[in-house]
């Protein structure tokens, strides 16, 4: 047994994994797992080593896979990942959060479920769409979608969410009730006056800073925000980015001053990354300065874009960051994005992007 | 009085989500509703993959008895067939905007 990382893969043709040595020099690829379902979030539980992926398969419907030898074989089960009868049925599984025993599945349409029993069965957690503003939900272009899913690292009652567009919601009871958590961000997309409303906003990807539980950082639709107080007040870092839109957002593993993001272009200009060049952007004062990392990637007639959960860190020393295209690429940094290699450029458009770091 | 055989057929995208599930069995049911849950008895879960919470059966899935599309509440004749078939449209994966 030695130590092994794993990049974890969700395509919208199944999941890929793909295996190095600490080093990350080179990486082995294996998959696709999963039947080729469309998989919008896989991600690892570092507690136990189980390999979890969600998503949705337009015959068979939402579903959550699990694997516990590292992806060589899966079952699959959507037991209770269901509304009342009569509600809109659950299209697809959104994101997945693994923490202390428990796993919470985000959905679409937005809501919330947890998992006692390593994804087997499921039971709504009913509080978040009881929300009154519930009926003010809209949804964005990739529909009514419950994607990011924040959990305190100790406290199991506390847990941030993200949905399109409806805004950060926050409960500190483990998800009986709700506070939306928006005060700050922008909607553009409102009339001159109404900008800043309650709630409503195109939150795009929510993460918090490692050892510092009350920060947290979003990618909105609308600008990049920080945030020191839990999400009660957030403050806009975009000053220095080459763009106020983007999707993905990835936390460093132990630096809550670092963080990582793949603006692009703008929402109505193809949402490409900007003058067609690859880059990630680095901040390490928490946002009040910005760098490009280049190295590597390629800087001539690039027009992909990166997907609100398709860029991520590893745990090792120093970081890798990781991130894959919506035209199937993958680009791996062992360097905390200082340099940049690509690990496979012919995948299924990528969703997701996360990693493990298990004994294998 | 317990309801008489009938004779399902299910399609090859459901039988690889569950190993060991048969092209072609039979299942004592008078309805679609009760076929499908006499297979989820014999393979837990497949009654979610073929039907929604709504409920009913899922929009890209195609139940057929007696060559007519078919509901859950649908009854089955004696030794009749039912055919459980992936309909062409639901081979497109999801959209791809995720604003």
């Amino acid at each position: 047994m030695t130590q092994k990382v794993f990049i974890l893969v969700g395509t919208k043709k199944g999941a890929f994994i793909f295996e190095s040595e600490p080093g990350r020099r080179a990486w082995a690829q294996r998959g696709p797992y999963c039947e080729t379902w469309p998989l919008n979030h896989m991600v690892g539980d570092a507690a136990s080593g189980a390999i979890y992926a969600g998503g949705g398969n337009e015959w068979f419907g939402p579903a959550v896979w699990k694997s516990t030898d590292l992806g060589r074989t899966w079952t699959h089960s959507s037991e209770g990942l269901a509304y009342e009868a009569g509600e809109q049925p659950i299209k697809s599984v959104w994101s997945l959060a693994p923490r202390n025993g428990s796993l919470y599945a985000g959905v679409e349409p937005a809501g919330l479920f947890r998992s006692d029993d390593g994804g087997q069965s499921w039971s709504h957690v009913a509080g978040l769409r009881e929300h009154p503003s519930r009926p003010h939900w809209q949804p964005g272009g990739g529909g009514l979608i419950l994607h990011s899913l924040v959990r305190h690292p100790t406290d199991d009652h506390q847990i941030w969410v993200g949905i399109s567009a409806a805004g950060v919601f926050y409960t500190a009871d483990g998800g009986a009730t709700w506070q939306p958590r928006n005060q700050g961000t922008r909607a553009d997309f409102l009339p001159e006056g109404e900008r800043y409303p309650e709630m409503g906003q195109c939150v795009h990807c929510l993460v918090m800073a490692p050892g510092k539980s009350e920060r947290l950082y979003q990618q909105n639709h609308c600008g990049m925000y920080r945030s020191d107080d839990g999400g009660e007040r957030w403050e806009s870092i975009e000053a220095g980015l080459p763009s106020s839109f983007g999707f993905p957002a990835a936390a460093h593993p132990y630096d809550p001053e670092t963080l990582y993001l793949l603006p692009l272009n703008g929402d109505s200009s193809g949402r490409y990354v900007p003058e067609a060049k690859a880059a990630v952007w680095r901040t390490r004062d928490g946002g009040a300065t910005w760098r490009a990392l280049r190295k590597g990637l390629p800087q001539e007639n690039v027009y992909f874009g990166v997907l609100r959960q398709a860029m991520a860190t590893d745990r090792l020393e120093p970081a890798g960051v990781y991130f894959g295209t919506n035209t199937g690429m993958l680009f791996a940094s062992a360097d905390e994005g200082e340099s940049w290699s690509r690990v496979a450029e012919y995948l299924p458009p990528i969703l997701s992007v996360e990693t493990l770091v298990a004994e294998a | 009085m317990s309801a008489a055989p009938v004779i399902v057929r299910l399609p090859d995208a459901l039988l690889a989500l569950f190993p060991g599930a048969p092209r072609r069995l039979e299942i004592a049911a008078a309805t679609v509703g009760e076929a499908i849950e006499g297979l989820d008895r014999r393979w837990p879960g497949m009654r979610d993959r073929l039907c929604d919470s709504t409920p009913a059966i899922r929009r890209h899935i195609n139940v057929f008895v007696e060559g007519e599309r078919a509901t859950l509440e649908t009854r089955i004749q004696p030794g009749a067939e039912v055919f459980v078939l992936t309909a062409i449209s639901g081979g497109r994966p999801p959209a791809d905007g995720r604003a």
